[in-house]
C-alpha cells in the first residue's frame, strides 16, 4: 500500500533521512518512535509529499508521488493526515471544518456530506459541537474534529503525526481511544509517537528511528522486551 | 473673533458637491488600489526572485516618493501622453489607486504569512489544490486581520485625496481654498473642509469596527 525506498531529505547541508527503506501492507498498523531530531515526522511528512523529497522513491497504491507527472492531489485525497498542532480551520465550524475538503475537492452534495460529517462526528463522541467553532473546544476535542475531518475524505491510509504530544495528560485516552477504534476497523496507518504504551497495544509493527536511519524494526513485544540494538535500549532505558 | 457661517452657507452647495467628489475619489481609490494591490502583493510573493522584482520596485517607487509628488506627475505627464489633454479627476483616481496599491500590497503580504503554515498544510492534505487551499482556507482568515491596518490604509487614502486640489480637482479642500482666497478668512474655510474629512473618516472606521465584529468566530 505505501511502499518507501532508499528515501532521502536534506535541509540545506543538513542531511535528515538518510536512505529509509520501509513497506506498509493494507491494514496494518505501524508505529514508528525515537528521540527528537530523529527524522521520524519528516519521513511520515515525506509520505504525501509536504515535505519535498530530496532522493528515493514513495509509492502510495503504486502510484510514484515523487515522479513529477502524478497529480499529488489526488494521492493526497487517499490519503488523510492529523497534525500534532490539529490545524483546524479556526473560521469554520467544527461541520464546516469537516465538510470543506468533501464538498470542494470530492464535489459530494451538501446534504450528503452533512450527514457523514455527523455520522463522524457521533464516532468520534462530539455530534453535540457540530456548530461549535475550534477555538471553544479542549485540545482532546480539537483532535478528534481533525480526526473527523481526515476521515470525511474517506482515505485509504491515514498518518499521525504526534497526534498526542500537544495535549494536556488527561485528554492523551479519548485521542488514543478514537486511534485504536480506526485500527480495529482496519484502517491502514502510520502513527508517529511517544506514547510507548500505544505503540504496544495497538501496533503490528514498531520501526525505532534515529538520525535519519532505520535503526530496528519489529513487533511491538519483541522489540519493546528484547531490542537487538544499543541505541533502541537506550531509548528505551529512557522512556520506559 | 466673528465667525461667518453665512460664507458657509454661501458656499455649501459646492461644499456638498466637494464633499461627494471626495467621497467618490476615496471610494475609486479603495477599490482599484485594494484589487491592485492584493496582485501586487501575490506578485511579490512569487517564489521566483526574478518575477517577484518589478513588483518589489512598484512598492518601493510608489512608497518611498511623496504622494504630492505622483500626483504631479501623473496629472501633468501621465495623463496627457495617454489621453492627449489634463484631466484632474482620472489623475487623481490613478495617483490615488497607484500609490494606496503599494501600501494595501504590504498590508496582504503579511496577512496571508501570518496565517500559520499548518492551515495550508492541513488544507493541501485534504487534497485541495494550491488556490483552493488559498481561497477556502487562507485568505479568509488573513482578510479578518487585513481590516484593521486596511482601515488604516482606507483613512488616510481619504485625508490625502484633498492632495488633489493642487491639480484643481474640485473636492473638499479645493473649494475650502477657492472659500478662503475670496474672502481672505482662514477659519471658515479650513474648519469647515476639517470637520467634512473627520465625518468621512469617523463614519469609515465606525463601517470597518461593525464588519470587525460581524467577522468573530466565538
Amino acid at each position: 500500500m505505501i511502499k518507501v525506498e532508499n528515501l532521502q531529505k536534506t535541509f540545506g547541508s543538513h542531511k535528515v533521512l538518510n536512505g529509509i527503506n520501509v513497506v506498509v501492507q493494507p491494514q496494518e498498523v505501524v508505529v514508528v518512535i525515537g528521540p527528537s531530531g530523529s527524522g521520524k515526522s519528516t519521513f511520515l511528512r515525506c509520505i504525501n509529499l509536504l515535505e519535498t523529497i530530496t532522493d528515493g522513491h514513495v509509492l502510495i497504491e503504486e502510484v510514484d508521488i515523487t515522479d513529477k507527472s502524478s497529480n499529488i492531489n489526488k494521492v493526497r485525497e487517499e490519503v488523510g493526515m492529523v497534525f500534532q498542532h490539529f490545524n483546524l480551520f479556526p473560521h469554520k465550524t467544527v461541520m464546516e471544518n469537516i465538510t470543506l475538503a468533501p464538498l470542494k475537492v470530492r464535489g459530494i452534495p451538501e446534504q450528503q456530506a452533512r450527514s457523514k460529517g455527523m455520522e463522524l462526528l457521533k464516532k468520534v463522541g462530539l455530534e453535540d459541537k457540530a456548530e461549535a467553532y475550534p477555538d471553544s473546544l479542549s485540545g482532546g476535542q480539537k483532535q478528534r474534529v481533525a480526526i473527523a475531518r481526515a476521515l470525511a475524505m474517506e482515505p485509504k491510509i491515514m498518518l499521525f503525526d504526534e497526534p498526542t504530544s500537544a495535549l494536556d495528560p488527561e485528554m492523551v485516552g479519548e485521542v488514543l481511544e478514537v486511534i485504536k477504534q480506526l485500527a480495529r476497523e482496519g484502517m491502514t496507518m502510520v502513527v508517529v509517537t511517544h506514547e510507548m504504551g500505544f505503540a504496544r497495544e495497538v501496533g503490528d509493527r514498531v520501526i525505532f528511528m534515529d538520525g535519519g536511519l532505520i535503526i530496528e524494526e519489529n513487533k511491538p513485544r519483541e522489540i519493546f522486551e528484547n531490542p537487538q540494538h544499543e541505541r533502541t535500549k537506550a531509548f528505551l532505558s529512557k522512556v520506559l | 473673533m466673528d465667525f461667518r457661517f453665512d460664507m458657509i452657507i454661501e458656499y455649501s452647495p459646492y461644499l456638498i458637491k466637494g464633499t461627494l467628489l471626495t467621497i467618490g475619489l476615496s471610494l475609486a481609490g479603495i477599490l482599484i488600489g485594494t484589487v491592485l494591490g492584493l496582485f501586487i502583493g501575490l506578485g511579490k510573493m512569487q517564489r521566483r526572485r526574478l518575477l517577484a522584482w518589478p513588483f518589489v520596485w512598484y512598492i518601493t517607487f510608489f512608497r518611498g516618493t511623496p504622494l504630492f509628488v505622483q500626483i504631479l506627475l501623473i496629472h501633468f505627464g501621465v495623463v496627457p501622453m495617454l489621453i492627449g489633454q489634463t484631466n484632474g479627476i482620472v489623475a487623481t483616481i490613478i495617483a490615488l489607486s497607484l500609490n494606496a496599491a503599494a501600501y494595501i500590497a504590504e498590508i496582504f503580504r503579511a496577512g496571508i504569512q501570518s496565517i500559520d503554515r499548518g492551515q495550508m498544510e492541513a488544507a493541501r492534505s485534504l487534497g485541495m489544490t494550491h488556490v483552493q487551499a488559498m481561497r477556502y482556507v487562507i485568505l479568509p482568515q488573513a482578510f479578518k486581520r487585513m481590516i484593521p491596518p486596511l482601515g488604516n490604509e482606507f483613512i488616510v487614502l481619504i485625508k490625502e485625496s484633498s492632495l488633489a486640489a493642487i491639480v484643481a480637482t474640485p473636492e473638499i479642500m479645493y473649494w475650502g481654498r477657492v472659500m478662503a482666497g475670496k474672502y481672505y478668512r482662514v477659519w471658515e474655510p479650513y474648519l469647515t473642509a476639517a470637520i467634512i474629512y473627520l465625518i468621512l473618516t469617523i463614519s469609515l472606521s465606525f463601517l470597518l469596527n461593525i464588519l470587525e465584529r460581524r467577522l468573530k468566530t466565538e
